[in-house]
């Protein structure tokens, strides 16, 4: 299997502060992986690295193993393929659920060319069967502004697919969500393994139990342990790490 | 098409517009005894072309967050290329007679035009460069500030230091642009006398197809898809670059536009009060532009050149009673729209109506 992502001995560091220290990494095409780890551990400074918010202070950061993603920004990174889902969920709250989708699709991205867009009818389709995906098409119409903290989330995620991206950063999908919406969540993320590449991060061991993939513990800025779940549950650092303080 | 553009307040807003545009000029041409007298066709042009630079502000703050607070700069700019035109077009019947130099310049014995005033005497030039000098400006300030990830309330100080900067540049004598006493005097422009009625009708009425046109143009831009875009990046500019928007791009393009309308609005603006000078530039007015959207409704078009026009009216007949008051009359306007009518003018009728009719729903509903 090839690898979709590939990040090695990536340090950065702000103000002194080492928040990404040799870290190294290494995601295959259709994977789903699970990173976990403290706070503080440099979870989203490593989101922000791959999707080109923030540039490496050494290290090599690869997309298919061609890519240098280091030169990138984020409008690039997302043209590549990579998505990126915040965790608070970011919506275009003024416009309507459908309107959200709509400017996700994939499509040309210049201005002149999306100021001369018209809507296909096979883009309308597409947003029609994202809303029945994410279940919101009674709501499409409705003001993205009105939905509830759980629904933001999954629009959030149409959002995310209707740009079909290869790789999809997740950072704490569960977070607000009920139990049954988190459950949904994670069979829906389960789902779409294979078909594309998931990263999630997450704090709720139960979510990351759901998953049921290879888990990646963070700490300090670089990789702790490596395995399942179970396995790095067991690991003496691990415990150490979380439950030491 | 025509549905996307016109709806309904854009629809009563045009109709007003061609009414005035009728009656105004017929009032004052047509009818004996003059109805309507001239200064007022000259006021109320003055206030279409403050309407149309509310509309420029709005297309850039109301759509997309780009809080200008120099966009009085743009619409100088305008006003000046247009100026120019005007003064070259006074010729040889000015004080000092000189056939190509303008007054000023005889004054402080300039033997030559500068290269700068060169093609001014062409009116077609003069109309290119209404919108290239208030464009280029835009794009240059833009490229940077954009590029930069300047937001928010940074880049309101630095529009504001700009104007603030040109204010004083034209302020000076060798700018060659009038010093303090800017651009007057004008005689006629494409040979028709200024301060004959029928060109100010003619002025009064290309400041209405102005402001339409205006209007129409935001409209066509925020209703396609890149207006969608423009309201994403003014609601979460982080998250439109992840779903693959340069942002730079649309802020840049829609500063741009808004720069060019604002020249458009000065250029009709100078004819019709006969004057152009560094005053225009100064920070209190662009202000003063934000004010008027504020209070007419942010994001609505239509809702800025409304709040342009009850300003600029509250203004005029202010200053005339009691000119000590106006300017805390215009704050406690700018305090009381800010908590009492967030929605501004537009936004409180509307909902106003929107309430009236849920009071007495329709027959079919209830039965």
């Amino acid at each position: 299997m090839s690898v979709q992502l590939y990040l090695n001995d990536v340090h950065r560091s702000f103000d002194g502060f080492k928040a990404i220290n040799g870290l190294s990494l290494a995601i295959d095409k259709g994977e789903l992986r699970a990173v976990i780890g403290p706070n503080g551990a440099g979870k989203t400074t490593m989101m922000d690295i791959i999707t080109g918010k923030t540039r490496p202070d050494t290290g090599e950061v690869f997309w298919n193993g061609t890519v240098d993603l280091t030169k990138v920004d984020e409008a690039g990174s997302a043209r590549l393929g990579i998505g990126r889902k915040f965790q608070k969920p970011t919506v275009i709250e003024s416009l309507t659920v459908e309107e959200n989708i709509a400017i996700s699709l994939k499509d040309d991205r210049s201005v002149f060319g999306t100021l001369l867009n018209r809507q296909s009818a096979e883009q309308a389709a597409r947003v029609s069967e994202l809303l029945e995906l994410v279940r919101l098409s009674a709501d499409r119409r409705r003001s993205a502004a009105d939905l509830s903290h759980g629904q933001k989330q999954w629009l959030e995620i149409g959002m995310l697919l209707a740009q079909e991206p290869e790789l999809l950063l997740v950072d704490e999908p569960a977070a607000g969500m009920t139990d049954d919406e988190t459950m949904r969540t994670a069979e829906l993320l389960r789902s779409l393994a294979g078909s594309h590449t998931v990263v999630v991060v997450e704090h709720d061991m139960e979510f990351v139990r759901a998953l049921d993939c290879k888990v990646t513990v963070l700490h300090q800025g670089a990789v702790l342990a490596e395995g399942s779940l179970d396995h790095v549950s067991a690991n003496p650092q691990v415990v150490e790490v979380y439950l030491g303080r | 098409m025509l549905r996307r553009l016109i709806d309904f307040r854009m629809g009563i807003f045009l109709a007003v517009l061609f009414v005035f545009v009728v009656l105004v000029p017929a009032g004052n041409l047509a009818v004996e005894g003059r109805i309507v007298p001239s200064y007022i066709v000259a006021l109320l042009g003055k206030y279409l072309c403050y309407a149309l630079l509310a509309v420029a502000l709005d297309l850039c703050w109301g759509f997309c967050g780009i809080l200008s607070l120099g966009h009085g700069a743009f619409f100088a700019l305008g006003g000046y290329a247009m100026g120019m035109h005007l003064m070259r077009e006074i010729g040889p019947r000015g004080v000092y007679g000189n056939p190509v130099l303008p007054d000023f310049m005889v004054f402080l014995n300039w033997q030559e035009l500068p290269w700068f005033w060169l093609g001014f005497d062409q009116f077609w030039f003069a109309c290119l460069m209404v919108l290239a000098v208030p464009g280029a400006l835009a794009f240059v300030f833009g490229w940077f500030a954009f590029r930069s990830r300047v937001t928010g309330v940074y880049l309101s100080i630095i529009t504001q230091a700009m104007t603030y900067a040109l204010m004083l540049a034209f302020f000076r004598n060798e700018m060659g642009f009038g010093g303090n006493n800017g651009l007057t005097d004008f005689k006629d422009v494409l040979g028709f006398d200024l301060s004959a009625d029928s060109t100010r009708a003619g002025l009064f009425v290309l400041s209405a197809v102005a402001l339409a046109g205006g209007l129409l143009l935001g409209k066509w831009i925020t209703t396609s898809k890149l207006g969608k875009v423009l309201v994403a990046v003014r609601d979460a500019e982080s998250r439109t670059r992840f779903i693959g928007y340069r942002v730079e791009g649309y802020k840049l393009f829609v500063f741009v536009v808004s720069a060019m309308m604002a020249g458009v609005a000065g250029a009709l603006y100078a004819p019709q009060v006969g004057i152009i000078n560094p005053g225009e530039f100064s920070p209190a007015n662009s202000i003063e532009i934000v004010i008027w959207v504020a209070l007419g409704g942010r994001g609505t078009l239509v809702g800025a050149a409304i709040g342009a026009i009850i300003v600029a009216a509250a203004k005029t007949l202010l200053t005339g009673w009691l000119p000590e008051a106006w300017l805390y009359v215009l704050g406690a306007l700018f305090i009381i729209v800010t908590i009492f009518l967030p929605q501004g003018v537009l936004g409180a009728i509307e909902g106003g109506m929107g309430r009236a009719r849920r009071r007495t729903p329709p027959k079919e509903a209830e039965a």
